[in-house]
């Protein structure tokens, strides 16, 4: 019984350990980023790189979630007499929700493993030694390019994944009631308010800068050998995963608080 | 003692302490480095040869002891101060640490691109690029990415992103190791040409006997984080104690 609290004691110490550790990194990061030399080339091959990774996989997944998501929410709402609102109902619950956090959870396993798993061979076979050597700071190299490219890039990919997800729920309205593009997408507008769409949109910057942190944080502090690469590549999704639920119950959570003031 | 007095010492190295939690890695490491001498260091696996380089060139940070590179302190040296420093000291890391994502060109540039005081601003780095592949012998890879190069071409373009430097130390990091024994040589002999033509000081760190017998000028055995002994390649292969033997079998 002793034997298993001290066990208790040992994760929960280890994690706050990570925790403080990833808070100083995130501190690096905000200490250095404001300050020359600034690695402009790198920031805009990693936008492009994530871009190009992830944009087929965001749109198909978003297209694929409108489509179900409407399919399966059409019985209910017909037995309430409610079709004419799928619109609108498709439009709050996407925007606001499921077309972020679901484009982050693709993102944290596409690019933010992606990232872990990079610096981290990186790290194991001393190309981050032989930056540092060659005059060039890999942390403002590597680290800053990278969750700048992250957080800028994020609310983009979303924004695609979101018009996709409503483009294939009225591709399902416009099937089953012959409802029209201009109809449907009128309805889409009409309901969005800034209170839907300000905070949505804020949270996907955070959403960014997280994937960008923990995959780089991982990567950067790999352990030597392979085994530590392929550590740092999962740990990087798992932890990045639990982290955008945190922010997003967080974001929630403030954003109530504002608009019923 | 085999140290040459009528040449000066470029690297000094006094009473090196590291230690990792309760890994004990140098406890009191000396070592010389002359001016235009092979010194090889060698040492058994994990008993600290690369804590003691990247010691050398600031990538650790001893806990104590002193290390003076041209007449500087590496230790009290800002940052400005040690990458103008670094300009002068090529390293060869042990597994060549290529940048996978660049090609060769890229990989041979990316040390012009911020050490610029050392040769002002440069217009075009091609003739530098090309100038370095020729001392390695491989100008015609110059397009390749590292993953189309064999572990001894790898070796060879690394040394050549250190040669771009035209720095006037060289650390090697057991350079043949991982290497077939045909290759191992070439490598040796283009470590003995890049002397002869850029006329540089060298730290080998190998467990490679032949490698070492081939190239050093002077050896230092790293044995439970010092010194244990010092001497040509000859007095040290004559030696009895038995620690000094299982070297040299
Ligand atoms: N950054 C580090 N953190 C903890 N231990 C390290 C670190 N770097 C090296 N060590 C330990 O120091 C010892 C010497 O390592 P190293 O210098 O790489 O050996 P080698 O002589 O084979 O080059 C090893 O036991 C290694 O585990
Ligand atoms: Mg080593």
């Amino acid at each position: 019984m002793k034997k298993y609290f001290a066990n208790i004691i040992e994760v929960i110490k280890s994690f706050l350990k990570e925790v403080g550790e990833i808070s100083y990194f995130a501190g690096r990061f905000f200490k250095e980023f404001l300050f020359p030399p600034y690695e402009f080339k790198e920031f805009l091959r990693q936008c492009y790189y994530i871009g190009n990774r992830s944009l087929f996989l965001v749109g198909v997944t978003g297209f694929i979630i409108g489509l179900v998501f409407t399919l399966q929410s059409r019985p209910t709402l017909q037995e309430f007499g409610a079709v004419s609102w799928m619109a609108s109902m498709v439009s709050v619950s996407i925007i606001r929700e499921i077309g972020p956090i679901i484009t982050a959870l693709i993102c944290a396993g596409r690019i933010g493993s992606g990232i872990g798993a990079e610096l981290g061979s990186m790290k194991v076979t001393e190309q981050i030694d032989a930056m540092e050597v060659s005059g060039t700071n890999p942390f403002k190299y590597l680290v800053i390019t990278r969750i700048l490219a992250t957080t800028l890039m994020l609310p983009l990919l979303v924004i695609f994944g979101d018009v996709l997800a409503i483009y294939g729920s009225y591709l399902v309205e416009n099937i089953k009631d012959n409802v029209s593009f201009q109809l449907y997408f009128n309805q889409v507008f009409n309901i969005l308010e800034y209170s839907d769409v300000v905070p949505a949109t804020l949270k996907t910057f955070f959403f960014g800068f997280a994937i960008g942190l923990i995959g780089c944080y991982k990567g950067y502090n790999c352990k030597k050998g392979t085994a530590g690469v392929g550590k740092a590549a999962n740990a990087a999704v798992v932890y990045t995963s639990m982290l955008l639920f945190i922010i997003d119950f967080i974001a929630v959570f403030i954003t109530n608080i504002f608009y019923k003031m | 003692m085999t140290n040459d007095s009528s040449k000066a010492p470029i690297i000094v190295i006094k009473d090196l302490h590291k230690t990792f939690g309760t890994n004990k890695v140098l406890d009191g490491f000396n070592l010389v480095l002359n001016e235009g001498e092979n010194l090889v260091v060698m040492g058994k696996s994990g008993s600290g040869k690369s804590v003691m380089i990247k010691c050398l060139i600031g990538l650790e940070t001893p806990d104590s002891g002193t290390i003076s590179v041209m007449n500087k302190e590496i230790n009290t040296l800002e940052q400005v101060a040690i990458d103008e420093l670094r300009t002068e000291i090529g390293f060869l890391f042990q597994g060549s640490a290529l940048y996978d994502s660049m090609s060769v060109r890229e990989n041979l540039e990316f040390p012009l691109r911020r050490h610029t005081k050392k040769f002002g601003k440069i217009k075009d780095t091609t003739p530098l690029v090309i100038e370095a592949l020729e001392s390695v012998g491989l100008a015609n890879a110059i397009n390749l990415m590292p993953n189309e190069l064999s572990g001894g071409m790898k070796r060879r373009i690394a040394l050549a992103r250190t040669l771009i430097l035209k720095p006037k130390i060289i650390l090697y990091d057991e350079p043949t190791t991982g290497l077939d024994p045909i290759t191992s040589k070439e490598i040796i002999l283009l470590m003995k040409s890049i002397q002869e033509k850029y006329n540089t000081s060298s730290i080998i760190i190998t467990h490679d006997v032949d490698c070492a017998k081939a190239i050093a000028n002077r050896m230092i055995l790293l044995i439970d984080g010092i010194n244990y002994i010092e001497g040509t390649f000859e007095e040290l292969n004559a030696s009895n104690d038995p620690k000094v033997q299982a070297f040299f079998k």
